[in-house]
């Protein structure tokens, strides 16, 4: 599916739909917040499949076959998204991705998007702070026109003036809604207060005046830099074997250069804890973004942080703040919280959006629970819950192609190995009270950076904060 | 994240649709209007009625030992008392809240214990509730989804702060986002007599005056065996499901008589609306427009597969004709669409969408989607564009079969919509049968300005200006 069509969904079908509303928000985490993306037991059928593929020249994939669905499913990325923008050119990555699918080799935008639609392959990209990244579906009889338009894209792209200037105008739409859209204003504020002078700190998309200034040279520059063999990794399920995927990686990502050049980035952590900013928009409830230090995915107590938050502020009826917050008292509609480990930083984030009167109190409660949970620790009884909801809904993130590629590939980006799928609930089941504990105590110091829009009342700086307003 | 930020932000702009649990991608791309679709399994997928009146649906995929499972009710907010607006999307919230054998937090507990995830949504249509489980957890499944369908008991104490969970819930769609509030307005200015007009929300004063009595009365006439599809698809057999179905669900007595679903109908139309939203914090103007059209269950024969080969068409992605003319070629949007919504139970919308560049006003870009329309309807389509609608549509059936939910999802729209399990399983065939002519008739016959409601988003003088 093109981005366009994408959009033209997301914008038409809620309306066209009247909408059918669900009980539990989608949260719109990112995806490196589910990196604990992982199986169970029953599961480990579809582990046990995966098999490694190296091409002749050298490209490895993971791959699963299923051939009962005559599809095919592709992920692939590299390290190096927004954080390989110049600070005077942010927005690039971002511009790339949304320029990889409007003309490669001798195909201009139009003619490319023709090939795509006649077949109706589905190709995307996107950039994150820390990645490029694509996907590719495809039924299994166009495979061949499949992956050729990818090698393409990746190896050929034009950037003709066209759609730089077409693509960038839509890129310039899209900050200006979010200027005054109290969900960005309420994240962006955080970001930027959470890394001011870091890469981090930068809204992916850049500004009106980063994007503007990005030229076609630039987007040519990015890729020659950061579209890369040394950090791709490639996943890849559905109805083809490795015999055929093999030579169809070196097409693909064989031409590639064998190293990047990419920009140093720092470490970081996020700075302005304890500030409470507001954002003044004239909105009638308030969106508070919380966060403080998390842990990256290498950090030997991550999972046991995981699994801590789960217990309060995760994805089920049953976390904390939901129950406090919405359950019992009717603060919310939406509550939660996520580990987002950066390649760079480690993170837990959160969010809450209640009315404007009430968002004092909605915060309270959150900070208390974060304090009790630090204090307390959890009951022998909600880790047992938690645990087993984990472990058991592993394999719910394994019952499509598109969703298995994508685990695939998370897997490979956080570097836990081809048998991670088969060790991931051991190590859950293997944490312990003391380890929740333990990751508690590292991670639940009460402090939080928070930005609110909206008009909160008696949202006021807590003592010694020196934040500012927005 | 170009891509995930338009989707986003889109999302953001509008009334909001969403449908699976914290686990799915960000935002899905068709969540709620999933066409009907022909299935490779189509010969396996079993359909039959238990005594009691609940047709159960099962459709097999036995890649991975999960199973999706679904209840349908033949009740959305549509079917709402004029007034009690949000009743219907109310109950759904409030059906979490506990039963006598079950009491509030049993149910969810054991899902979550099982390592299930389970969700709930309403439409104008229908109302749904599922759990995704391992396949050995189904039968407990069903056990609690059966003692809910009656067994449901509401106290003040549970029924207050949810209430106020679904006003902030209406702030958070429609009261912070100016998009949302000009998809209200155009709604309730399309449907002036059906209740489609109605926000499936309700109206926030009539969500203020709903209570316990109100969900209540409106479960028990709605909530009965007899008004539900259950819908199983996953790593299971027909013959399984129909054992298990007996033992839990087929002892439920209907306790009431379904009434045919007649809504008041819409009056022919006659009159070319245009609805302004102004408002200061929009940075983004746009234009649309919505058609007052046939449904799936309303439509005469392909012409409802004519519509969906019509939006591919028009504005169905970057080959379509609205983008390449006016964001390609003449350089006025950043982006525009078009849609049809099929899958409702009476009448319902086509519609077209656009978002100027700075400096194009909404007028150069409305005269410039009218041409395209105009065009369209003058000379019809071409045979290249009729395959590539076709193409995409089929494949896209080929695409849902990768998941079981999404099936099950379209198979429980579909039978509460009006339409049968033979009208999915045919839909590919149906669409490749339109002609060229068939697409260009159904645009000459429903793109008609008396049917249509122009909504036009811009931004309005921040306050100040304006107050005395």
């Amino acid at each position: 599916m093109t981005r366009l069509h994408a959009l033209g969904r997301r914008l038409g079908a809620p309306l066209a739909a009247a909408l059918s509303l669900t009980l539990m928000p989608v949260t719109l985490m990112p995806l490196t917040a589910m990196t604990l993306a992982l199986v169970s037991e029953a599961d480990a059928e579809t582990a046990t499949r995966i098999e490694r593929v190296v091409s002749p020249g050298g490209i490895k994939a993971w791959l699963v076959r299923e051939p009962a669905v005559p599809l095919i499913a592709l992920e692939f990325a590299v390290t190096g998204g927004s954080t390989q923008d110049a600070p005077s050119k942010a927005g690039t990555a971002n511009l790339v991705s949304g320029l990889l699918d409007e003309g490669a080799g001798d195909l201009d935008s139009a003619a490319f998007q023709d090939r795509l639609d006649a077949k109706a392959i589905e190709l995307r990209f996107s950039a994150s702070r820390d990645h490029l990244s694509g996907s590719l579906k495809t039924l299994a009889e166009n495979r061949d026109e499949a992956f050729g338009l990818l090698a393409l894209a990746v190896n050929a792209p034009r950037f003709d003036a066209e759609p730089v200037e077409r693509v960038r105008q839509q890129v310039l739409a899209i900050i200006r809604r979010k200027s005054t859209n109290p969900n960005a204003m309420s994240s962006e504020a955080w970001w930027a207060a959470a890394f001011p002078g870091h890469v981090y700190g930068r809204p992916v998309e850049g500004t009106a005046e980063t994007v503007t200034a990005i030229g076609p040279e630039d987007l040519r520059a990015f890729v020659g830099r950061v579209l890369a063999r040394d950090t791709l990794k490639i996943a890849v399920v559905g109805d083809i074997d490795a015999a055929t995927l093999a030579p169809l990686l070196d097409k693909v990502f064989g031409r590639l250069p064998a190293t990047g050049q990419r920009l140093d980035v720092a470490d970081a952590a996020p700075q302005g804890l304890g500030q409470r900013l507001v954002i003044d928009v004239d909105v009638p409830q308030t969106v508070l973004t919380f966060g403080w230090p998390g842990l990256k995915r290498d950090d030997p107590d991550f999972v046991p942080a995981y699994v801590l938050n789960h217990i309060l502020g995760g994805g089920t009826f049953s976390s904390r703040f939901y129950r406090e917050v919405r359950e019992k008292r009717g603060l919310a509609y939406s509550v939660y919280s996520y580990l987002m480990p950066l390649d760079h930083a480690g993170l837990m984030i959160g969010r809450v959006s209640t009315r404007n009167d009430r968002a004092a109190e909605s915060l309270a409660v959150i900070e208390g629970e974060i304090a009790r949970l630090a204090k307390e620790g959890p009951s022998a009884e909600e880790l047992d819950k938690a645990k087993k909801y984990l472990i058991g809904s592993y394999a719910l993130r394994f019952d499509t192609s598109g969703k298995i590629a994508g685990q695939l590939l998370q897997i490979q980006l956080d570097d836990l190995g081809i048998d991670y799928i088969h060790r991931r609930n051991g190590l859950m089941a293997a944490v312990t009270i003391e380890d929740v504990r333990r990751a508690a105590a590292r991670l639940l110091h009460g402090k939080l950076l928070v930005s609110a829009a909206g008009r909160p009342v008696g949202l006021a700086q807590p003592a010694g904060g020196g934040g500012q307003g927005g | 994240m170009l891509k995930a930020a338009m989707r986003t932000l889109a999302a953001a702009a509008t009334a909001a649709t969403l449908a699976f649990p914290a686990e799915a991608k960000p935002v899905e791309a068709k969540p709620v209007e999933a066409k009907p679709v022909e299935t490779r399994q189509g010969p396996d997928i079993s359909h039959f009625t238990l005594a009691n009146g609940l047709e159960v649906v099962v459709i097999p995929d036995h890649r991975v030992p999960v199973v999706t499972h679904m209840i349908w009710y033949r009740v959305g907010a549509a079917d709402e008392q004029r007034g009690k607006s949000g009743i219907a999307h109310f109950l759904e919230h409030l059906m979490f809240k506990g039963t006598e054998a079950n009491p509030a937090g049993v149910f969810s507990s054991i899902v979550a214990e099982v390592g299930g995830q389970e969700n709930a949504f309403t439409s104008n249509d229908y109302t749904s509730y599922f759990q995704r489980v391992a396949r050995d957890e189904l039968e407990t499944m069903m056990r609690l989804e059966a003692d809910r369908m009656t067994g449901l008991q509401l106290t003040d104490e549970v029924v207050l702060p949810e209430r106020d969970v679904v006003l902030e819930e209406r702030r958070m769609r429609t009261d912070n986002d100016p998009a949302a509030q000009l998809g209200e307005e155009m709604a309730s200015s399309l449907f002036r007599n059906h209740p489609y007009g109605v926000p499936v929300i309700g109206w926030e004063q009539e969500i203020k005056a709903l209570g316990r009595q109100d969900a209540l009365a409106f479960y028990r006439r709605f909530y009965t065996p007899n008004n539900a599809i259950l819908v199983v698809a996953g790593d299971v057999a027909a013959d399984e499901v129909r054992t298990l179905a007996e033992r839990t669900y087929g002892k439920i007595a209907p306790r009431a008589e379904v009434a045919p679903r007649v809504r008041p109908a819409e009056p022919p139309p006659r009159a070319s609306r245009v609805v302004t939203l102004a408002d200061p914090r929009v940075a983004q103007p746009s234009i649309q427009r919505q058609y007052l059209v046939p449904s799936y269950s309303r439509a005469a024969p392909r012409e409802a597969e004519a519509l969906d080969v019509l939006a591919h068409v028009l504005g169905g992605g970057q080959t379509s004709r609205l983008h390449r003319k006016l964001v390609v070629d003449r350089k006025l949007a950043t982006s525009a669409s078009a849609w049809y919504h099929g899958s409702a139970y009476d009448e319902t919308r086509f519609g077209v969408w656009a978002s100027p560049r700075p400096d194009v006003s909404l007028d150069d870009l409305e005269a410039a989607i009218d041409a395209v329309l105009a065009d369209l309807i003058e000379t019809g389509i071409s045979d290249d564009e009729l395959v590539r609608a076709k193409t995409r549509l089929v494949a896209e059936t080929v695409y849902a079969q990768d998941s079981q939910t999404a099936l099950a999802r379209i198979y429980g729209v579909a039978l509460t919509t009006g339409s049968s399990i033979e009208d999915v399983r045919a839909w590919p065939d149906r669409v490749k049968a339109v002609s060229a002519a068939e697409v260009q008739a159904a645009a000459r016959k429903w793109l008609d300005m008396r049917r249509a409601v122009t909504g036009r988003l811009v931004k309005a003088p921040p306050p100040g200006e304006k107050r005395s």
